[in-house]
């Protein structure tokens, strides 16, 4: 089938960018997304263009490399869909599809489609993780955990940290994300002994980093590739209040 | 102590005042809608109440924590709002907006809402708690005639129209407001059918209520 595309392209972070029209023939419904813009691109240097930059790594929905704003839409028209897992079949013969980068103060734009989220790592890094040993995997009944603990905890474990949700949100908000990672720790064992240091140093970084608060929209549960869930928001609201009134 | 200060500084600690001022607001719109209704019993209960209302010394305090509640509502709704739009400067060129993958309608327009809602207050405030003063004795008792400054302002159908309007805007205020409160407090997810709902009732039951009056007082006024 034969698609206009409607791509943003931009040299650097400081330069401007802007949409530049591109028609592409033989695209196959089978094709996946970005294999789609693969084709684009081989075209493109063919032609002696740059061609368009764009992150990927595993493309199997795991990874949260991918990204792009498709139509408005993160990652795409499909519900609980990484972009890499978007395929062709979605679109009709001679759609026009503008894709354009994540946008967020904290995302800037480095080339083309590709943005810096490094914003999400120092937001890890200020308290999304447990501070034991590791080693061998304890013994599995040495800690015993409610199943339905576990899998809340899990659900919420799923999040790729793509930054979907802060595509999405009207506030450039990250607190689907800051959430989801409260939401995995605070409710295991584990990491219970962290738990109040760990929310407050994740929203103060979160808020650092420029990201916009939360206006319970819920735009970001539905861009979300994962199905993270608005519950874990009111979770992390519930243990922000915890960790500053009663400890 | 500190650790309640930087829980203020945070974005999350101002959702929580914003929240919980709203709902203290939703309280006052309730009580007043409340009160409304009581033009039903006629003016001398209408007017009464007014009078007993007005002349409870408790009323200062009552005023200056719903002036409070205002400001803090607005002034950290605000401040939040410059960081939202600070923390997007570039907008996509096309945002989601009728799919399955959108907001959700009146939560994207709470500033908007709010800010229409702060200029019906101050008129409202204008014509009448400021306006024109009738006097009545009822037992010998002299006091202000409210009910008949009611029945003479919505007589006026721009009037009318402009105080339906407003009703209209606060009822998406509140549709939003009043549910995603919980939310920001940590105690339920909007996601909750439930509680989505009972943000709807409320706002229903608000503004509902404050439809009744001005229709009344346009048809059936003075007879």
């Amino acid at each position: 089938m034969k698609l206009n595309l409607k791509i943003w392209r931009q040299k650097g972070p400081s330069t401007p960018g802007n949409l530049v029209d591109y028609d592409i023939a033989d695209v196959t419904p089978d094709m996946s997304f970005l294999e789609m813009l693969d084709v684009l691109n081989v075209g493109l240097v063919e032609k002696g263009e740059t061609p368009i930059e764009f992150d990927h790594d595993c493309r199997e929905g795991i990874c949260g490399s991918c990204s792009l704003m498709i139509n408005g839409n993160a990652h795409g028209p499909e519900t609980g869909t990484a972009t890499c897992q978007l395929h062709m079949r979605r679109f009709k013969e001679n759609d026009t599809i503008v894709i354009e980068p994540w946008r967020a103060k904290a995302f800037p734009v480095l080339r083309d489609l590709m943005t810096d989220r490094t914003a999400f790592d120092r937001i890890i890094a200020a308290g999304g993780f447990i501070s034991v040993n590791t080693g061998n995997a304890a013994e599995a009944n040495s800690i015993l955990v409610g199943k339905n603990i576990a899998e809340s905890a899990m659900d919420a474990a799923a999040c790729i940290g793509c930054g979907a949700c802060v595509a999405a949100c009207k506030n450039s908000s990250a607190m689907l994300f800051v959430s989801a990672k409260v939401s995995h720790l605070a409710q295991l064992p584990q990491g219970h002994p962290e738990r109040s240091q760990r929310v407050r140093g994740m929203v103060t970084q979160m808020d650092h980093e420029g990201f916009g608060s939360c206006s319970n929209t819920g735009a970001c549960e539905a861009a979300c590739p994962k199905e993270i869930t608005l519950e874990n928001i009111t979770r992390l609201n519930r243990e922000m209040l915890r960790a500053s009134l009663i400890s | 102590m500190t650790s309640i200060k930087s829980l203020l500084k945070s974005s999350v600690g101002k959702k929580f005042l914003v929240g919980i001022t709203g709902l203290g607001l939703s309280g006052f719109v309730l009580v007043h809608m409340s009160g409304n209704l009581l033009m039903f019993f006629g003016p001398e209960m209408y007017n009464t109440y007014g009078h007993k209302l007005v002349t409870n010394p408790l009323i200062y305090g009552a005023e200056v924590g719903l002036v409070l509640m205002f400001l803090v509502h607005m002034g950290l709704a605000l401040s939040l709002t410059l960081a939202n739009r600070s923390a997007r400067p570039i907008a996509p060129s096309q945002l989601a907006s009728s799919c399955e993958k959108s907001a959700r309608f009146g939560s994207r327009y709470m500033a908007l809402t709010g800010l229409l809602v702060l200029t019906f207050v101050v008129l409202h405030l204008i014509t009448f708690k400021y306006g024109t003063y009738y006097p009545v004795t009822y037992n010998g008792v002299e006091m202000r005639d409210l009910h008949r400054l009611v029945i003479e302002i919505f007589k006026c159908p721009l009037y009318l129209i402009g105080y339906l309007f407003s009703m209209v805007v606060l009822f998406v205020h509140l549709a939003h407001g009043f549910s995603a409160v919980f939310q920001s407090l940590g105690l339920f997810s909007v996601r909750g059918c439930l509680i989505k709902k009972l943000g709807w009732a409320f706002a229903l039951l608000v503004a509902g209520g404050f439809f009744i009056q001005p229709i009344y007082g346009y048809f059936y006024g003075g007879k």
